[in-house]
């Protein structure tokens, strides 16, 4: 997986709360291979019926093109387990998303995509999409390392994150490679439940 | 120290333990559907094999055809595809499946429990985030993405950071004609959809004691709409008599030594929950949401909320834009809201009881409206067909389906048409949920049959027989 350490990008403010999945990649394109679906995201926010982008939505505006961070509002990725979402928004240049809070399954998805969650306060992530909203094109920094984010006014935040999360996205780690790693633990689990549970 | 339930449950199932918050978790029970292909394919591209294929039970639903069982009947190839792909995929690797021509296929979340393959005690994924509806007989069980998926068929196991612990209690007795939906509907309503997030929810306290089986399923069901991990019921006495003889459950024996062990799982008194919450049952009453998030709910009886008398601006643009979408007015009491049609069905409300407490309400009645049932599983439906509950729908001018997910998520083009308001006895009410400009309306079976009988959304208590 490639490792995530510092990243320098537009970010792009998103001003809805409950952002649910079914919004990022409505269900309908699902089924469908992964290359096909990038033109999928916040498909019925961008067009209308017809197909015509909704100028007004915010990823439809020019300066927001190169957008690389979303800063959202609470509960952003709440709703369905499609990893769909994550993918959709990396296929669409995506690497880091900032906001007071995560759907639990989305946030989870974000790790095994070398993407980056950031939750902050709702009051500086409400400061955040003004400073953007204000100057379209403007840029945040990330770095992991430190868990810094800096804005655009340049105030920096620290944010917390798990240390097990953020080693494995510093050096790209595999998780499913390093659970194999503990093969031995896994089968003397089972051996030990084999004896008194056979039931389950 | 005194343990919960989730203490309890984690504790037996950590393989490994980091030290830094992180544990790497046994997966006990692995459940697929038609939309498991991404998590066999990168197993097959990295070289791995299924790790334990006898944990896994896989069944289409997400794609299959409501109108027939065959392949046929699946117009979308792609689709078709989809479903053809789960049964080519477990057959290849070893693990048991209920493809189309089964009776016992069904919607995952409906067939693993009435199998008695959701145990307590146990540890439950699938690759859809309704998993916690498993929580219900008091396993702990949670939805996670195609990565993780993949992950659970090689080694049986996840890295998990121990979600906090909230109980909310529902005491005191449920009003005639309150169900289960509208129960969950007033938990969400009042902690919010993103009221539970980080958490697993312990449903507890006498209303949902009193609660079926079925209606703990409906309960846990929709926790992931109040953005929990995570739902669960302590398994008593309903429980062992709701599993004892299922086909997957164990028998003899082993019933009573699983039995011994299920008993010491219930919290222990005084263990501690990092959040609590209380409901008065007597004062919950038939709910309906109206707007585009599952907390939107309001009972029957109020009106459509006015975004002026919202908390703060961002509350406030977002009731505006909710309204706007689902072409409401503030203050309209929700009595006087013209349905368009009606749906029936879900991993939340398409079980046996579920059929039954709408077809009370249907029969002698008829349906003013398009409105659907969708059994939750073949064997849903031969029961309900035993007892002659198709007869009563089908008389009332209902169509009576196949089993599937269908209108829920509309992927397997089970879909309302735009501006269309539909009163579903579903889980989410979000933009597009239903089809593109679909409005929907979460609801409990019986008030959607009462809906589907008067063309609009009514107090359901006035219409018990």
């Amino acid at each position: 997986m490639e490792p995530f350490t510092t990243l320098t990008a537009v970010a792009v403010p998103l001003d809805q709360p409950n952002v649910d999945t079914d919004q990022i990649i409505p269900a309908r394109f699902l089924g469908i291979p992964r290359e096909q679906q990038v033109s999928a995201l916040f498909h019925d926010l961008r067009t209308d019926s017809t197909g015509q982008p909704h100028e007004r939505f915010v990823l439809n505006q020019p300066a927001y093109a190169d957008a690389r961070i979303l800063v959202a509002d609470r509960n952003f990725g709440c709703g369905s387990s499609r990893e769909n979402a994550v993918s959709v928004l990396v296929d669409n240049g995506f690497r880091a998303f900032i906001a007071p809070s995560f759907g639990d399954i989305f946030f989870n998805n974000c790790f095994q995509n070398a993407v980056l969650p950031i939750r902050l306060p709702a009051a500086r992530t409400d400061a955040l999409r003004a400073l953007l909203s204000a100057s379209p094109g403007a840029r945040i920094s990330i770095d992991l390392s430190a868990q810094t984010v800096t804005g655009p006014d340049g105030q920096v935040d620290v944010f917390e994150i798990d240390s097990f999360r953020k080693d494995c996205l510093l050096k790209g780690v595999d998780e499913i490679s390093l659970t194999l790693g503990y093969e031995q633990d896994i089968a003397a689990f089972e051996a030990r439940r084999a004896g008194g549970q056979s039931w389950i | 120290m005194p343990q919960t339930l989730f203490d309890k449950i984690w504790q037996s199932h950590v393989v490994v333990d980091r030290g830094d918050g992180y544990n790497l978790l046994y997966v006990d029970r692995h459940l697929m559907h038609d939309g498991s292909a991404a998590g066999f394919e990168r197993l097959r591209a990295r070289g791995l094999s299924l790790r334990r294929p006898e944990r896994a039970l896989a069944t289409p639903d997400h794609y299959t055809s409501t109108a027939g069982r065959s392949l046929e009947d699946i117009e979308d190839p792609q689709h078709r595809r989809n479903v053809e792909a789960i049964r080519n995929n477990a057959n290849a690797t070893g693990v048991r499946v209920f493809y189309i021509d089964d009776e016992r296929q069904g919607i995952a979340h409906v067939v693993s429990p009435e199998q008695g393959l959701t145990l307590p005690g146990l540890t439950l994924v699938c690759g859809d985030s309704h998993t916690a509806t498993h929580g219900a007989v008091g396993a702990l069980a949670f939805g996670i993405g195609s990565s993780e998926v993949t992950h659970v068929m090689a080694t049986q196991c996840l890295w998990q950071r121990k979600p906090k612990a909230m109980r909310v209690s529902v005491d005191g007795v449920l009003p005639r004609g309150v169900s289960a939906k509208d129960v969950i509907l007033a938990i969400i309503a009042r902690i919010g959809a993103a009221g539970g997030v980080g958490q697993v929810i312990e449903y507890a306290g006498s209303a949902i004691r009193s609660l079926s089986i079925e209606g703990r399923l409906t309960v846990c069901n929709m926790s992931i709409e109040a953005g929990a991990r995570a739902g669960m019921v302590a398994p008593d006495d309903t429980t062992y008599a709701y599993l004892q003889g299922r086909p997957m459950a164990s028998a003899g024996a082993e019933w009573d030594q699983a039995l011994a062990q299920w008993r010491r799982l219930p919290s222990d008194e005084g263990s501690r929950f990092d959040r609590e919450v209380t409901l008065d049952a007597s004062l919950i009453q038939p709910m309906v949401t109206w707007g585009t998030s599952p907390e939107d709910a309001v009972a029957i009886a109020d009106r459509v909320p006015d975004p002026s008398t919202a908390a703060d601006s961002a509350k406030r643009q977002a009731m505006v834009s909710s309204l706007e979408y689902m072409g409401l007015e503030p203050g309209t009491p929700m009595e006087s809201i013209a349905v368009d049609r009606v749906f029936i069905g879900s991993c939340t409300n398409s079980r046996i009881e579920d059929l039954r407490a709408a077809a009370a309400i249907v029969k002698g009645r008829q349906a003013r409206i398009q409105a659907w049932v969708v059994p939750g599983s073949g064997l849903v439906k031969r029961q309900a067909e035993a007892e002659g509950l198709h007869t009563i729908f089908l008389e009332a001018g209902f169509a009576w389906r196949e089993p599937g997910c269908s209108m829920c998520v509309g992927m397997n083009g089970d879909t309302g048409l735009p501006g269309q308001r539909i009163a579903s006895t579903s889980n989410r009410n979000f933009v597009g949920r239903q089809g593109r400009g679909v409005r929907t309306h979460l609801v409990s079976p019986t008030m959607a049959a009462a809906a589907a009988v008067t063309g609009r959304f009514t107090d359901v208590r006035r219409l018990l027989p």
